[in-house]
């Protein structure tokens, strides 16, 4: 498979989206949306910290016993009638979810909002294969309308405005009525509905992706607000569960300790509106679901983060907190990121899916202000695993040029401290001197990446430590 | 010199401060001896921390163990700024720590290491300063004295005791600036998107002066006020808190104030 990525034009793409008026209004409601909902869902909980230290805890348990955790959850689905397939790559889970649906002679398949089926490149697996696939999530479904990517994990169109997803929604249901009103969110979700109702009835096959799979009992677990989860995997004959590795936890109990944390730090509610078990395929006794019930099991690279610093990536549920906290993500968006996902999340993840020769901006692109790991449910630090992206990026040489030198020029100095006093002991005062007047530049020769944005404050003169010299280390 | 009483701390002065407002430097200095603390200034360049954050950790470690050894006669190592203060105190020992010849060392030397104004209230009791300061502030978070040392309350509780001072609240006031070290030139773009916002919480406040704990923050929104035209003093809280407010603001002339 050929992923398809702009990452490596990262610095091209914030700059598009920089100049993009409508992404940037739609932007405003990243900011104003998520971040004071999480707080206050955060406080409402005095346990809520503590249910943090317990995520961390399940997630950090799972990942050092991950073999164990897959082959018993794989027993249990065998013994609940189900199949288990594990897919070492993209293109394997692909195979094996095109194979499962011709083997139904299937013709359309719905889909819940599953990020691994982005990552894997399924919707157009699907397409080359001769069949439909149609997103059923509102935001996924609007995209997809779009010929676009998801640009946020849990919120796939949030750099769309209301009179964009209208403007679509006139030019694709063009079999509805051109008086109606589709000024409100309210109107746009109902026409969706619409819809998409009909889609789901005829639907041959329903892939779902997985918050949690539950080892102890076979189960996964999805979590949705608007109940197309529900209609994609019990209305159609076959439902298939893709999912990557990492989605394990032991049991149902440490997935209910999760859930707590998820829909408090994603969206600031209590629990999302629908959390949805499922267990095999229809039983006898069962008044609806498939007949048929499969798991796909996707490793793609995250088997090679075990036992490395990165594994720690691996506990992440995809909650999206990270880039609603990000001052990066607000700037700039999802698509920018030039991949799947997104963000302070993406910027760890996406190297190790796509190497950091391609990704290497991401894990740069960050103040490193820490705001992510601050709310993270499960306390990656994101900072520090960036950080770790920069040193293996920095030992190939893949940083520019003109940063490595610059850095290694200032790290001569430093190292030196007698050619440290020497030489700023020339240049501040000369520098001080020549900003007395307006005490800052506009411009400076080899600052141009901070003067074409602001001015740099004038030094007051001599150095601090040649001052101190000279008084004798007495200030009064 | 003979070992006296008082503490002797080590006053870590930081590049930024080092090269470009030593006013600070001898502000912190003020602070602390006033504080009943011996101060010394070893001769000292740069913790590793622009290094450290590029994936350098061959200089990152080199310059960490240069100022383990110049600072090994003090009690406290105290910076003015939670970003270097932040390099010491939480990443020397992550820096070292697969190095069992240095690991404990980095270790107990970070347990020195600390920020300026949380070393003053949370180390030595200071409840108050005797400054003068009669004028509505905002004050700035900067992200890795908020987020790594917990700084939030104590320059706010040294400032409110100033006498004439009214602080104002900023809306966002613990969100990233956009400096971030080597971002602000790397991404200039981005870094000034992000500093633009800054500037507009900052100037919706109404208080005519600024004030931060690190330098690189102060100078980043400095330089995007002085730019766009908005007249805003910008200063560190510890020229504040020292009354070293007699220096020209960050990024004004030396002759008008301004």
């Amino acid at each position: 498979m050929t992923i398809h990525t702009t990452s490596p034009a990262f610095k091209q793409n914030a700059h598009n989206a920089l100049a993009d008026k409508q992404l940037q209004q739609a932007l405003g409601n990243v900011r104003a949306g998520f971040i004071d909902k999480r707080t206050q869902a955060a406080e409402r909980l005095p346990e809520f910290e503590a249910l943090r230290d317990s995520a961390h805890d399940i997630k950090t348990h799972v990942l050092a016993h991950l073999d164990l955790y897959l082959e018993h959850y794989e027993t249990k689905v065998r013994e609940a009638g189900g199949h288990v397939h594990f897919a070492r790559t993209a293109e394997e889970a692909c195979a094996t979810i095109v194979e499962i649906c011709k083997a139904q002679g299937a013709r359309t398949v719905t889909k819940g909002k599953s990020m691994v089926s982005e990552e894997i490149g399924l919707n157009a697996a699907i397409e080359a294969a001769g069949m439909e696939a149609i997103e059923t999530d509102l935001g996924e479904y609007i995209i997809q309308l779009r010929g676009e990517a998801p640009s946020h994990i849990i919120a796939p169109a949030v750099h769309l405005t209301k009179e964009q997803v209208e403007q679509d929604f006139r030019r694709i249901h063009t079999h509805l009525s051109p008086d109606r009103d589709l000024t409100q969110a309210e109107s746009l979700l109902t026409e969706a509905r619409m819809v998409l109702r009909k889609r789901f009835l005829e639907a041959d096959v329903g892939v779902t992706g997985a918050n949690f799979l539950v080892a102890e009992t076979g189960t996964s677990i999805i979590v949705t607000n608007e109940g197309n989860g529900d209609l994609t995997q019990t209305l159609p004959r076959v439902h298939i569960v893709v999912a990557s590795i990492e989605k394990i936890v032991p049991t149902l109990e440490d997935a209910a300790q999760i859930l707590r944390v998820l829909g408090r730090s994603a969206t600031g509610q209590d629990m999302s509106v629908y959390t949805t078990l499922s267990t095999g395929p229809r039983r006898p006794e069962d008044v609806d679901g498939p007949q048929a019930y499969h798991v796909v099991l996707v490793d793609n690279g995250r088997s090679a983060m075990l036992g490395t610093e990165f594994e720690e990536m691996l506990r992440c549920i995809r909650c999206g907190a990270c880039m609603n906290h990000c001052p990066v993500y607000h700037a700039v968006g999802g698509h920018a990121y030039g991949w799947v996902y997104p963000g302070p999340m993406g910027a760890v993840l996406s190297p190790s899916l796509l190497g950091v020769d391609k990704a290497g901006h991401l894990p740069n692109a960050s103040t490193f202000c820490g705001r992510c790991e601050s709310v993270c449910p499960v306390r990656i630090p994101l900072p520090k695993l960036m950080r770790h992206w920069r040193e293996r990026e920095y030992e190939r040489h893949l940083a520019p040029a003109v940063y490595r030198y610059g850095l290694s020029f200032w790290a001569f100095f430093a190292r030196r401290p007698w050619l440290y006093k020497f030489a700023t002991g020339l240049a501040m005062p000369a520098l001080g001197f020549l900003g007395r007047k307006t005490g800052r530049f506009a411009r400076l020769p080899l600052a141009s990446g901070w003067t074409d944005h602001r001015d740099m404050p004038a030094p007051q003169g001599k150095t601090f430590q040649a001052q101190w010299r000279e008084r004798g280390g007495k200030t009064r | 010199m003979p070992h006296s009483a008082k503490p002797r701390v080590g006053l870590f002065v930081t590049c930024l401060v080092d090269l470009f407002r030593p006013s600070i430097g001898f502000a912190a200095v003020n602070l602390l001896e006033d504080a009943g603390c011996e101060v010394v200034v070893p001769a000292q360049t740069c913790c590793g921390q622009p290094a450290f954050n590029s994936g350098d950790r061959a200089d990152a470690q080199a310059l960490a163990l240069q100022a383990m050894d110049a600072f090994s006669m003090c009690d406290y190592i105290v910076a003015p700024s939670g970003s270097c203060g932040g390099m010491m105190a939480k990443h020397y020992p992550d820096l070292f720590a697969d190095d069992p010849n240095l690991a404990h060392r980095a270790q107990v030397f970070a347990g020195k290491c600390h920020e300026l104004v949380s070393f003053l209230t949370d180390v030595l009791g200071v409840t108050s300063v005797t400054a003068h300061f009669p004028r509505e502030v905002t004050y700035h978070d900067s992200c890795a004295g908020l987020r790594e040392l917990g700084i939030a309350s104590q320059p706010r509780k040294l400032l409110a005791g100033i006498e004439g001072l009214k602080l104002t609240a900023m809306k966002e006031c613990d969100v990233c600036c956009g400096f971030g070290g080597t971002f602000a030139v790397k991404y200039g773009e981005i870094s000034d998107a992000i500093v633009r916002k800054k500037i507009d919480n900052i100037v919706e406040t109404g208080a005519p002066v600024l004030l931060a704990g690190d330098l690189g923050c102060l100078m980043n929104m400095a330089g995007k006020l002085t730019r766009e035209g908005r007249v805003v003093e910008v200063r560190h809280v510890a020229e504040v808190l020292a009354g070293f407010t007699q220096e020209p603001p960050i990024g004004a002339a030396k002759e008008t104030g301004q």
